[in-house]
């Protein structure tokens, strides 16, 4: 048996509300099909399951209370060895494991670990433990060398007492996403180190491209130039994998995938930046295809919670509406954030020659902590350079 | 029957939901008017194409900047009923 529970779906999500189960108590589900649907500050967010298994009972019944993160909703019976092992590093706001083992019984205790020392633990039980909000140092390892296993997490967490639903926010919706921003892009200020960099990029072998490619196409497969864009910096990050990741307890955790959050105004204002997963192994039309679903579904509120954990990194554009530079604040625990302003015509030396060509201004946001301006200024190189050859993204 | 402004309207309601036809005003700038997106405006020509059976080049999206244009532009195009 194991319980499923409010996940934590941000940086900035501390509570969240239970809108509806899309399974029924004795219903089958496979890994990745979606379960719940749960409404934060933000929007509404499908909820995944990460298991394979059957859903055995419901203990919170869809409500307008918030929940807090943790709260136990469901009690499942999960397959074996259908959980996932531990993989790449994600957000500490991320891993909502639609099931977590359920507790066993308490280990001999060992001798705590010293203070200031770094508890030993699988990457898997630190990422929980920080989802659950519980300190490793006063968790008991049952691992070897008594190093702290997820299922020490999960007993750690069921040993607390179980949160009241909190009281429903009398705040409007937009109220509360303000919050939220706040709450997230305050902490930004507060704990991430920024440095800025900004580069000016030509432009006009990528517009030549677009419009010749555009012009072949029928009106129902065209391009945006955001995915173009979308699809440079996820190949640029290869180069400089050091920018793409999070950081976790006091170190930078680079993510093998490179899943770009694209930053998505609401029409009511506020903003959303969900996952292009695995942008850089794409084709722009899987690229274009899968922005246009996700653009539909986060404005009517029916994201994926893979999209709203996994982002790696945020790419922001303000140039529709005039911005010709962006100098954004980082989404923690992302390690930056990529902004583009908007492609205007401003005379360029080409070949010793004065004329009018369209360029843009892309800028990165680092945090120091994790990387200094030369990779930064490298990053940035390497995708001034790649846009100057659009054919091969 | 439907004028071609009724289902230019109709159109952009399904691209744009919020969208209060009452409050467009014909002759401004529909991007400002409804804060379209680039996103917004390609699914608006997708929409368009497919409601008329129109062909819209790229080259062609400047002129359909407001909503008076549009009426103009698909009326030219496929000589739908005159609004």
């Amino acid at each position: 048996m194991a319980e499923f529970r409010m996940p934590k779906l941000g940086a900035d999500m501390s509570a969240g509300k239970l809108v509806a189960w899309r399974k029924q108590p004795g219903e089958r589900f496979e890994r990745g099909e979606i379960i719940a649907v749960v409404e934060t500050d933000k929007t509404a967010i499908e909820i995944e399951s990460f298991a394979t298994g059957v859903l055995e009972k419901i203990l919170v019944e869809p409500g307008d209370a918030r929940i807090p993160v943790g709260t136990p909703l469901a009690i499942m019976a999960v397959e074996a060895g259908t959980l996932p092992p531990a993989e790449a590093p994600r957000a500490e706001a991320a891993a909502p494991r639609a099931a977590a083992p359920a507790p066993r019984p308490a280990a001999a205790p060992r001798a705590p670990v010293p203070e200031g020392a770094r508890a030993k633990a699988s990457p898997v039980a630190r990422r929980r433990a920080l989802e659950l909000g519980i300190d490793l140092a006063i968790v008991t390892g049952t691992g070897p060398e008594g190093r702290v296993t997820l299922e020490d997490v999960e007993q750690a967490s069921s040993a607390r007492p179980a949160p009241s639903p909190a009281a429903a926010a009398p705040e409007s919706r937009q109220q509360r996403m303000r919050d939220a921003i706040a709450t997230s892009m305050a902490r930004s200020k507060r704990e991430i180190p920024h440095y800025y960099l900004a580069t000016t990029i030509d432009m006009a072998k990528l517009d030549a491209w677009l419009e010749a490619a555009n012009r072949e196409r029928p009106i129902t497969a065209r391009l945006l130039y955001g995915v173009l864009l979308v699809k440079a910096v996820a190949l640029a990050l290869r180069e400089v994998p050091e920018l793409n990741g999070f950081w976790i307890e006091g170190r930078a955790a680079q993510s093998e995938a490179i899943h770009p959050g694209v930053a998505i105004s609401l029409r009511g204002g506020g903003l959303v930046a969900p996952a292009l997963h695995d942008a850089d192994k794409r084709t722009l039309d899987d690229l274009m295809a899968a922005f246009t679903d996700l653009v539909k579904r986060a404005r009517v509120g029916s994201l994926k919670s893979s999209e709203v954990i996994d982002p790696t990194i945020t790419i922001t554009s303000l140039g529709e509406r005039g911005v010709e530079s962006i100098f954004g604040i980082i989404y923690p625990p992302q390690l930056a954030l990529v902004g583009f302003g908007k492609p205007v015509e401003r005379p360029w030396v080409v070949e010793g020659k004065v004329c009018a060509r369209k360029v843009i201004t892309a800028t990165l946001s680092g945090d120091h902590r994790a990387t200094d301006g030369h990779r930064g200024a490298l990053f940035l190189d390497a995708l001034g350079r790649l846009l100057q050859e659009p054919e091969k993204l | 029957m439907s004028t071609t402004r009724d289902r230019i309207l109709r159109v952009l309601g399904d691209v744009v939901p919020e969208l209060e036809p009452s409050e467009i005003k014909p002759a401004a700038n529909l991007r400002d008017q409804l804060d379209l997106d680039s996103m917004d405006f390609l699914n608006f020509m997708v929409a368009l194409h497919k409601e008329f059976g129109v062909d819209i080049p790229e080259s062609e999206y400047r002129k359909f900047l407001t909503l008076d244009s549009c009426v103009q532009y698909i009326e030219s195009a496929k000589g739908a009923q005159p609004c």
